[in-house]
């Protein structure tokens, strides 16, 4: 073989080995997540987004893991095929995001309660509102910028967006009834949570997570579900507008 | 057909070619003397004020110090390989239709003599300077557990615990009531002293600027020292492993002029006091049990020997003194 093919093959072969391993990785990481398009959905400069975290999923091959949806653009969230098990987003840059999370898991205590402090927020306030059930509310409409997660037990998760400095706790619903036991929730307790924060003025991908170490069965309760984008962790796209 | 050393025609080899061995040590030393001189004055003048991690703290600019010794011990031995390579290269290269082979070689006393005296007072050299260099100031920006080696000659010293978790630094201030914040904000000029710690896996606080690394283990406390000398901002990465958003667990810290480090953590504090986030927090300790929810009420606990006077690191207004003067009483 003369040293040009074997330069030529060689090189082939690297290309190939990189790319297979590129590709690999990049399945794995993202896997084939869809990304709930909310750029289209925004008008004077805002959008609503909105997300629920359910004790469980249905929807995938570990139902057994706690879990985020994210809503279509303008859905109905009472119907169940407007939730996308994903936890991937798109928003247009410099603009004003109303977020709504569905909260239908039960109280975990944060490992640190600092993160009962509702940071980075308009106005660092959320508003959250418990219902027994779809439109049966409990009582009036909470604003308030902590939600302790260790005095009573209020806080299912977080939501947070570390690069962004948003860091909000999201409460859990009360806790006399059964929790929602089919994924996307549509049906059951849940805590309805609203605050409002800017994204950037320039595009990029912030990784948000949950700080409530709800991995159960894992260590720390950090693992599965934790570190597993699609579940207790994702990205939002902040897009070109 | 052999060849003789002294037979004009066989290879230059060291020591028995075209030239004496001493002339070509002479020569080899003639080049490399310069050059290495040459490579030191442009380290010390040129590199050295560059070097990282820069001069933002005492520990920062020994260890930049130390990493301009490394690489002026470094440059002429690396130059001398050079050297040696080059010059065999093209002196003792061979001449076309020379095919026999070299003299034997049965070893030279004096070059084995002063190659191992050279790097044993290398090698052993920079064992002792790396030792010292770890028990001064410079060394003190590493994690050295709860009793470190070095400790500043002083009382006057802010308290910063440090606690990772899957995936942020948070910051916490005993001498300001235990607050705790997503910021790291620190006075110039004053010494301060990291307390980290992990509520989870292992991380490591690494903000590079300051001089400082040191490992977050989960229940235990890993103190670092460093005495920003610069205003500005830093970055703080965590440097060990932890976990998918291990690439994504950075923030930015700043250093500011002490009075304005004070209002800011004051008001923090009071912040956090108004909203009730102080007693929502956990006592202050140097490490914390994650599996224990302590019950709300409690008072932040103040730990004997890090409360600064009258409770804050520096002194009330009531005192006499400059509050922005870190040096007055």
């Amino acid at each position: 073989m003369s040293v040009p093919v074997r330069v030529v093959t060689l090189l082939v072969a690297f290309l190939v080995v990189v790319v297979g391993a590129v590709y690999i990785v990049a399945h794995y990481v993202v896997g084939d997540l869809p990304t709930v398009d909310y750029t289209g959905a925004a008008h004077n400069g805002a959008v609503n987004v909105v997300l629920q975290e359910d004790p469980q999923n249905n929807s995938s091959s570990r139902p057994d893991w706690v879990s985020y949806f994210v809503m279509k653009p303008g859905a109905n969230p009472t119907v169940p095929s407007s939730w996308v098990h994903t936890t991937v987003f798109s928003v247009p840059a410099n603009t004003t995001v109303h977020m709504t999370i569905r909260g239908y898991d039960g109280c975990t205590p944060p490992r640190n309660n600092f993160w009962t402090e509702v940071q980075g927020t308009v106005g660092n306030v959320i508003a959250f509102q418990q219902f027994k059930d779809t439109n049966k509310p409990m009582g009036p409409v909470h604003i308030t910028n902590t939600l302790n997660g260790w005095s009573h037990c209020a806080v299912g998760h977080t939501f947070a967006i570390p690069s962004l400095n948003v860091f909000v706790p999201v409460g859990s619903p009360d806790a006399s009834a059964p929790l929602c036991g089919v994924s996307p929730c549509v049906a059951g307790p849940f805590t309805l949570e609203k605050f409002t924060f800017h994204t950037p003025d320039h595009t990029g991908v912030f990784r948000w997570q949950c700080f409530v170490p709800c991995g159960g069965g894992f260590v720390d309760g950090n693992g599965g579900p934790m570190q597993t984008i699609g579940y207790m962790t994702g990205n939002m796209n902040v897009v070109g507008s | 057909m052999s060849h003789s050393a002294s037979d004009p025609s066989t290879p230059s080899t060291p020591g028995t070619g075209s030239a004496p061995g001493a002339r070509h040590g002479l020569r080899l030393l003639l080049i490399w003397l310069p050059l290495a001189i040459i490579a030191d004055v442009l380290i010390w003048g040129l590199w050295y004020p560059h070097l990282p991690p820069g001069r933002m703290s005492d520990q920062a600019q020994g260890q930049q110090f130390d990493i301009a010794v490394m690489a002026m011990l470094a440059a002429p031995v690396l130059l001398f390989v050079w050297v040696y390579f080059a010059y065999a290269l093209i002196v003792w290269r061979r001449k076309p239709g020379e095919e026999g082979d070299g003299v034997p070689l049965h070893g030279n006393t004096r070059i084995q003599a002063t190659w191992i005296t050279v790097t044993a007072v290398v090698v052993l050299g920079l064992f002792v300077f790396g030792t010292v260099q770890l028990i001064v100031p410079a060394g003190a920006g590493a994690g050295e557990g709860p009793s470190p080696s070095w400790t500043p000659n002083t009382h006057r010293i802010l308290q910063v615990q440090v606690i990772g978790q899957q995936w942020a630094f948070t910051y916490r201030y005993p001498q300001f009531g235990g607050f705790e914040s997503t910021m790291l904000e620190l006075p110039v000029g004053e010494q301060v002293q990291f307390n980290v710690t992990s509520l989870d896996v292992i991380h490591s606080f690494w903000p590079y600027q300051l001089g400082v690394k040191a490992d977050a283990n989960p229940g235990v406390n890993n103190v670092a020292f460093t005495k920003p000398q610069q205003t500005g901002s830093f970055v703080v990465r965590c440097a060990e492993l932890c976990g998918i958003w291990h690439g994504a667990m950075f923030n930015y810290g700043l250093v500011v002029q002490p009075a304005a480090f004070v209002t800011w953590a004051k008001a923090t504090q009071a912040r956090e006091a108004r909203l009730h986030i102080l007693t929502a927090l956990p006592p202050y300790a140097l490490t914390y049990d994650p599996t224990v929810i302590p019950q709300l009420g409690q008072d932040i606990v103040k730990v004997a020997g890090i409360t600064g006077a009258n409770g804050y690191f520096y002194p009330s207004e009531s005192q006499s003194g400059d509050p922005g003067d870190p040096e007055s009483p």
